[in-house]
C-alpha cells in the first residue's frame, strides 16, 4: 500500500505555496467550469440561455426542463422522456455488476491459491483480454446474439458486460488475494475445509475493500457505456446514454439546451452518486492493487 | 505449489474421518473443484474474445458487404482500406488526438500531483474535483463541452457579452482545429485519474532518501529530476498504458461531441469502423479496420502484459 509516508520532506517558500495554490485553485475552476455552468443552466427557462449569458444566475429559477427530461421529452419517435430508458440501465447494471464481480472473486480465488500448471498464461489471456478494442468483436456479438435469442434484450447486453468485465474483476481479486497470508489457507485445510469453504468463510469476509473497487469499477464502466448499448439494444433495452445521445444530438424543432442539460445530469447522477460516497474507497483501493500490481 | 500440499493435505483429513471410503476419489474431486470453477469464465472468454477476433480477421479477408459472407479474397479490403481518404484521415486524426492526448494528460497529472503532494490545506477538498469527471460518460463529457465551445452560445459568446469583442474560439466548428477540441474533452475526463497515478507513486517514494538529499544541499527542483521523477517510472509506463489504450478506443466523445464532423475533420478509427460495418455495409472493410485497431493496442499491450506477470512469479 502506498499511504506508509504521507509526509513529504520538499519544504516550499512562502511565494512558491503562494504559487502553488493558485495553480491549484486554476484546475479546480477547469474541471468545475464545464459541468458547473451545465448545473447552472438546467434550471432557466429556454430564453435566457439563448438570448443571454452562460455564467449568469438564473433569473427565473425553474425545475421545468429536468421534468421535462425525465417525464415528456421526445427520445427517438416517442414523447417519453429519459425514464424508461434510466430504468432500462438499471436492470442492465445490477445483474451484470453482480455476476461479473462474483466470478472474479472465484477467479482471483482459484489464480492464487489454489494454483496449477499454465495459470499466468490463463490469467494473461484474461487480462488482455480488457483491453482489446471492442470493434473487434462487434460483428460476431451481433451474430452470436441473435442466434442465442438475445439480440436486443437487457439480457444480451448483461452477457456482453458481463464478458467484457471479467478480465477487470479478475484482475483485481487476484492482486489483492496475492498477498493474503497462504498460511490460513493451509490451516483451514488441515482441519478439513474444502474450496468453497474457505472460500466463504476466510477469503469473502476480508474482501470487503476490494468488493468495493470491483463493484465500483463495473458500475461506472457498464453505466456509461455507449458502444454497446448502441449497437446490440433496441428500444425496450437501450441504457440511459444512447437515449441521451438521441436527446441532445436530435435535429427536429428547437434546440432545447435546458432539457439536454438536465438529462445529461440525471444520466450522471448514479455514478456521480457512487463516487461521491465510495470514491474514496475506489482510488485507494484501485492503487493497492490494480493496473500497476 | 499448493495444488500439492492440498492433495496430502485432503488425504491427512481422509485418515482423521475413516468414514470416508474412497479417499482417492475425493482428492480427485478436491482437485477438480478450482479448474471447475474457473472453467465457464475461460470458455466465455476464449468464445467471445479470442473466438470473435479469429471470426473477425476471418471476416477481413472476405468480400462480405451486409452480411458476413465468407469468399475469400486475400488482402483486397487491406488494400482498399489504405487506398481510402476517409481512413488516411482517421489515422491522422488518432496520431494528433493521441499523441496530444497521452502528454498532456501527463503532464497535468504529473504537475497536479506534484503540486497536491507540497502538504497543501484542503487536499481533501481538492482531490475529488480534480478525479469527478472519471466518473461521468463521455456522452455527458461531450454534451458539456459540446455547448460550452460552441461559439454562438457558448465560451465566445460570454467573452463577447463581457465585452471582450474580439475573442474567438471557434475551433469546433473549423475543420482543422476541430480535433484539438476533442483532445481539450478527453484530458479534461482523464487527466485526473492519471494525476491520482502519479499522487500515489509519490507518496510510495521513501522520504529518507530526500532527507539526506536536502542535507546534501539539493534543490528542490533536483531533487525530483534526480530523484523524484525517476522513481515514477512505473506510475508513467501504466498511465501511458490505459490513456493509450483509451485514445485508440475513444469513440463515446467523438459520437457525443463532434459526431466526427465538421465533414469529417474529427473522423478516428472507431468511428471508421462502426460507420463502414453498420451503415454504410462494408463490413469486410470495417472487419479489417478493426483489426487494424487491435494490433496496435495489441503493440502496446503485449509486451507490457508480459512483462508484468514475468516480474510477479
Amino acid at each position: 500500500m502506498s499511504v506508509a509516508s504521507t509526509d513529504n520532506a520538499i519544504s516550499t517558500g512562502r511565494i512558491t505555496r503562494a504559487f502553488i495554490y493558485l495553480m491549484l485553485i486554476l484546475f479546480a475552476t477547469f474541471y468545475l467550469l464545464p459541468f458547473g455552468i451545465m448545473v447552472l443552466n438546467s434550471v432557466k427557462p429556454l430564453s435566457e440561455i439563448t438570448g443571454g449569458n452562460m455564467m449568469s444566475l438564473p433569473q427565473v429559477f425553474t425545475l421545468e426542463p429536468w421534468f421535462k427530461a425525465w417525464n415528456s421529452a421526445q427520445i427517438g419517435v416517442e414523447p417519453t422522456g429519459l425514464k424508461p430508458y434510466f430504468w432500462n440501465s438499471l436492470k442492465m447494471v445490477f445483474p451484470a455488476v453482480t455476476i461479473s464481480t462474483v466470478l472474479g472473486a472465484l477467479n482471483g480465488y482459484v489464480l492464487t491459491k489454489w494454483r496449477f500448471k499454465g495459470d499466468t498464461i490463463l490469467f494473461g489471456l484474461m487480462l488482455f483480454a480488457c483491453f482489446i478494442p471492442f470493434q473487434i468483436v462487434l460483428i460476431p456479438m451481433a451474430r452470436v446474439l441473435g442466434f442465442l435469442g438475445i439480440a436486443g434484450s437487457t439480457p444480451g447486453l448483461v452477457l456482453v458486460h458481463v464478458v467484457y468485465g471479467l478480465g477487470f474483476t479478475t484482475l483485481y481479486f487476484r492482486n489483492y488475494y496475492q498477498v493474503f497470508p497462504t498460511e490460513l489457507i493451509r490451516a483451514a485445510q488441515i482441519d478439513g475445509a474444502g474450496f468453497f469453504r474457505i472460500f466463504w468463510r476466510i477469503m469473502l469476509p476480508s474482501s470487503g475493500p476490494i468488493i468495493v473497487v470491483s463493484v465500483i469499477w463495473q458500475f461506472t464502466n457498464i453505466w456509461n457505456d455507449f458502444l454497446f448499448g448502441a449497437s446490440f439494444a433496441d428500444l425496450d433495452s437501450q441504457p440511459m446514454t444512447v437515449a441521451l445521445n438521441n436527446l441532445v444530438s436530435s435535429s427536429t424543432g428547437v434546440k432545447e439546451y435546458n432539457v439536454h442539460f438536465a438529462g445529461a445530469i440525471l444520466a450522471a447522477l448514479p455514478t456521480l452518486l457512487v463516487y461521491i460516497v465510495a470514491g474514496r474507497y475506489f482510488v485507494r483501493g484501485l492503487m493497492a492493487g490494480s493496473v500497476k500490481g | 505449489m499448493v495444488d500439492q500440499t492440498n492433495s496430502s493435505v485432503a488425504m491427512a483429513a481422509d485418515y482423521a474421518t475413516p468414514t470416508a471410503v474412497k479417499p482417492d476419489l475425493r482428492t480427485r474431486l478436491q482437485n477438480l473443484i478450482p479448474k471447475l470453477v474457473l472453467s465457464p469464465s475461460l470458455a466465455l472468454i476464449l468464445v467471445f474474445v479470442y473466438g470473435f477476433i479469429i471470426f473477425s480477421v476471418y471476416l477481413s479477408f472476405t468480400g462480405s458487404r451486409i452480411l458476413p459472407v465468407y469468399d475469400w479474397v486475400g488482402l483486397e479490403n487491406y488494400e482498399k482500406l489504405f487506398r481510402l481518404r476517409h481512413w488516411s484521415i482517421a489515422i491522422k486524426n488518432l496520431g494528433i488526438f493521441a499523441g496530444l492526448y497521452i502528454a498532456v494528460c501527463t503532464a497535468i497529472g504529473l504537475g497536479l500531483a506534484i503540486l497536491l503532494d507540497q502538504k497543501i490545506r484542503g487536499e481533501g477538498f481538492l482531490r475529488p474535483i480534480f478525479l469527478y469527471p472519471m466518473a461521468l460518460s463521455f456522452i455527458v463529457t461531450g454534451t458539456a463541452w459540446k455547448w460550452f465551445l460552441d461559439p454562438g452560445i457558448g465560451l465566445e459568446h460570454t467573452m463577447h457579452l463581457w465585452g471582450w469583442e474580439s475573442f474567438e474560439f471557434n475551433w469546433i466548428k473549423d475543420r482543422n482545429f476541430a480535433i484539438y477540441t476533442v483532445v481539450i474533452a478527453a484530458v479534461w475526463q482523464t487527466s485526473g485519474f492519471v494525476m491520482a497515478m502519479f499522487l500515489a507513486g509519490l507518496r510510495g517514494i521513501d522520504n529518507e532518501i530526500l532527507k539526506a538529499a536536502q542535507i546534501d544541499g539539493a534543490s528542490n527542483w533536483n531533487m525530483y529530476r534526480r530523484i523524484i521523477i525517476p522513481q515514477l517510472r512505473p506510475a508513467f509506463l501504466s498511465a501511458f498504458v490505459i490513456l493509450s489504450h483509451l485514445a485508440i478506443k475513444s469513440y463515446d466523445l467523438v459520437v457525443a461531441l463532434t459526431g466526427g464532423g465538421p465533414g469529417r475533420a474529427t473522423e478516428v478509427p472507431a468511428t471508421f469502423m462502426y460507420s463502414y460495418t453498420f451503415t454504410r455495409n462494408q463490413m469486410g472493410i470495417g472487419a479489417s479496420s478493426a483489426v487494424i485497431m487491435l494490433m496496435t493496442i495489441a503493440a502496446i499491450m503485449v509486451p507490457y502484459l508480459y512483462a508484468e506477470l514475468r516480474e510477479k512469479k
